[in-house]
């Protein structure tokens, strides 16, 4: 099960992140989840917003010269507790896989979770274990709900 | 006569009446036109075109009459047809970097590797060198022309060479030292950092140091750079022009008055256009310097368009040469730049950009001096296929362009990429080049 993601490149410089957060929320579009990754020159913002919103907030990026794509990640709960993270990683490794990267949602909807978003080197793989194992993973329609 | 007599290679030539050179060159010109047109296909059909015969041409004064030569066309022409002789009558090649991917070659006969030796044994006596000196080559020794044109000239005057070639710099200033070296051959930007890195060491020059006098060229100089130099180093540092399509360095060369450049005249013809529509400018006048040769054998160069802007003048020098002199390189009519002495084209850039990416980026180039070394910085428009949500991808696509551009070109860049619409569109020919390195 996998929800989609907004990516959106940004230079590496003072006031470029502010810039396209204005953008997109004077357009009501809603960041649900976001995470900045940052090399000296270059940063990339990933974003989970509402799918319904996903056509429009990609078409403002590109009308206003930025460079956006959609992908597709994972979104797994965890057990909100000490270990709860440690032991879903655990699980990815045994399993072969590795992250590439992973933030958390702004707010979680299932009392007693933490929501993360996944990006794994392979993405069906992960699904079958996450399956096998019965971690939870959030569909588009639940993050949607939010 | 001046006090410096003693420091002209070859008098007869060199200080030859205006009238007689004149008679020299006009005969030699001819020559040169009538072997370029009896083998060169592609000069022949030039003329042809111009309606113009080798017959046409008697003198100096027809010159302007004769179709030019373009870098693209040791393009074009790569690698041999544009010789003048047979192939077996090659005994050299060297090279440069080209308007995109391929280098160009330039072929010399054993007459054509005498004369530029000549040349340079010309330069370097200029310069100071006799056989009782010791020379120091620090040009890169390989198809680049610094090297191999600084060893010979100063093997033809009988001096004693050191071929270090370039770098290593430790290795190259403990030999200087070791064999007290007093002439010193490489680009002004080296020569800086020897003289650096000499002054870090706690070394004196003129008293751990023998070294008098530097030739460097191959890249664009400031008088402020001069002075600089002869400072750190306590030398009298004279500037060099050539390039490879000619003969390579030693074309044209400061004598110790330092008040621009001999050229070699009974071997070139040198003109000044205007740029824009061809015609020639009289002496005195800016514009674009073009070469023709007329004693070489191999690959001759007719109405050669250097795309370097400067003046001329055949005002008698003080050093007693009587040969016209061409100012300092104050520009370029083209975009190409100059970066650690090597040629580089935008339009090489675009090539490989297009080439890694499948379209045509928008992108810019950034040149700088940065502790007296060039750098360039190549900023890159991201588009969509090279975007990822991964940084490990994105900076996999920057890591291939940088290898593909040193591969293509021959230097290390930086390549930054930039977001989109982040360089000035503009309405004609883009703007791809900013020079920061205040030349």
């Amino acid at each position: 099960m996998f929800i989609q993601q907004l990516s959106v490149f940004l230079e590496n410089n003072t006031g470029t992140l502010q810039a396209m957060t204005e953008l997109l929320g004077k357009s009501g579009i809603d960041l649900l989840a976001l995470s900045l990754a940052d090399t000296q020159s270059f940063g990339i913002v990933r974003t989970i917003i509402h799918s319904d919103q996903m056509d429009i907030a990609l078409k403002i990026l590109r009308e206003n010269g930025y460079i956006a794509k959609i992908n597709q990640v994972i979104c797994a709960a965890v057990p909100d507790r000490p270990m709860g993270l440690s032991e879903l990683l655990d699980l990815i490794q045994k399993a072969g896989l590795s992250v590439e990267y992973m933030y958390s949602f702004l707010r979680a909807f299932i009392p007693g979770t933490a929501h993360l978003i996944l990006r794994l080197d392979d993405g069906a793989k992960a699904e079958q274990i996450f399956d096998l194992h019965n971690i939870r993973m959030l569909g588009q329609k639940e993050v949607d709900a939010l | 006569m001046s006090k410096r007599a003693h420091l002209i290679y070859n008098p007869e030539k060199e200080c030859m009446s205006r009238d007689e050179l004149h008679a020299l060159q006009s005969s030699r010109l001819a020559e040169t036109v009538r072997r370029e047109y009896e083998c060169v296909p592609m000069y022949r059909a030039r003329m042809d075109e111009k309606g113009i015969r080798p017959e046409d041409i008697h003198g100096v004064e027809d010159l302007q009459y004769l179709p030019f030569m373009e870098k693209t066309d040791l393009r074009d022409y790569y690698p041999f047809e544009l010789l003048a002789c047979p192939r077996s009558e090659i005994v050299r090649i060297q090279g440069s970097s080209g308007t995109t991917g391929k280098p160009i070659v330039s072929g010399y006969t054993r007459n054509d590797v005498d004369v530029w030796s000549e040349m340079m044994a010309r330069t370097l006596t200029a310069a100071g060198c006799t056989k009782d000196d010791t020379v120091q080559v620090a040009y890169g020794l390989g198809l680049f022309t610094g090297g191999f044109g600084a060893y010979q000239g100063a093997d033809r005057i009988g001096a004693m060479v050191v071929p270090m070639s370039s770098g290593n710099t430790q290795r190259q200033i403990m030999m200087m030292k070791d064999l007290g070296v007093t002439l010193l051959c490489c680009t002004p930007s080296y020569a800086t950092f020897l003289g650096e890195t000499i002054r870090e060491m706690g070394l004196v020059p003129g008293k751990d140091l023998k070294l008098k006098a530097g030739c460097f060229g191959a890249e664009p100089w400031t008088e402020e750079m001069r002075v600089h130099l002869e400072e750190l180093l306590g030398i009298d540092a004279c500037d060099i022009y050539g390039l490879t399509e000619i003969a390579g360095p030693g074309v044209a060369f400061n004598c110790l008055e330092k008040n621009g450049m001999h050229i070699n005249e009974d071997h070139v013809i040198a003109e000044i256009i205007d740029p824009a529509t061809g015609k020639q400018l009289p002496y005195g006048e800016k514009g674009e310097l073009v070469f023709t040769t007329i004693t070489k054998t191999g690959m001759p160069m007719i109405r050669y368009r250097t795309h370097d802007i400067c003046s001329l003048t055949d005002e008698r020098c003080a050093c007693g040469r009587t040969t016209a002199r061409m100012s300092r390189i104050t520009g370029r009519t083209d975009d190409m730049l100059i970066i650690r002495g090597v040629n580089v084209f935008p339009s090489q850039i675009e090539t490989v950009l297009i080439r890694t990416q499948g379209v045509a980026p928008h992108y810019m180039l950034i040149a700088d001096r940065v502790n007296h070394s060039d750098t360039l910085e190549v900023q890159v428009e991201m588009t969509e296929d090279m975007f990822s949500d991964t940084v490990a991808h994105i900076e996999n696509v920057r890591r291939y362009i940088t290898e593909q551009i040193k591969s293509v070109v021959g230097i290390s860049t930086k390549v930054t990429l930039m977001a989109p619409k982040a360089m000035p569109r503009s309405e004609g020919k883009a703007k791809r080049v900013i020079d920061n390195r205040k030349l």
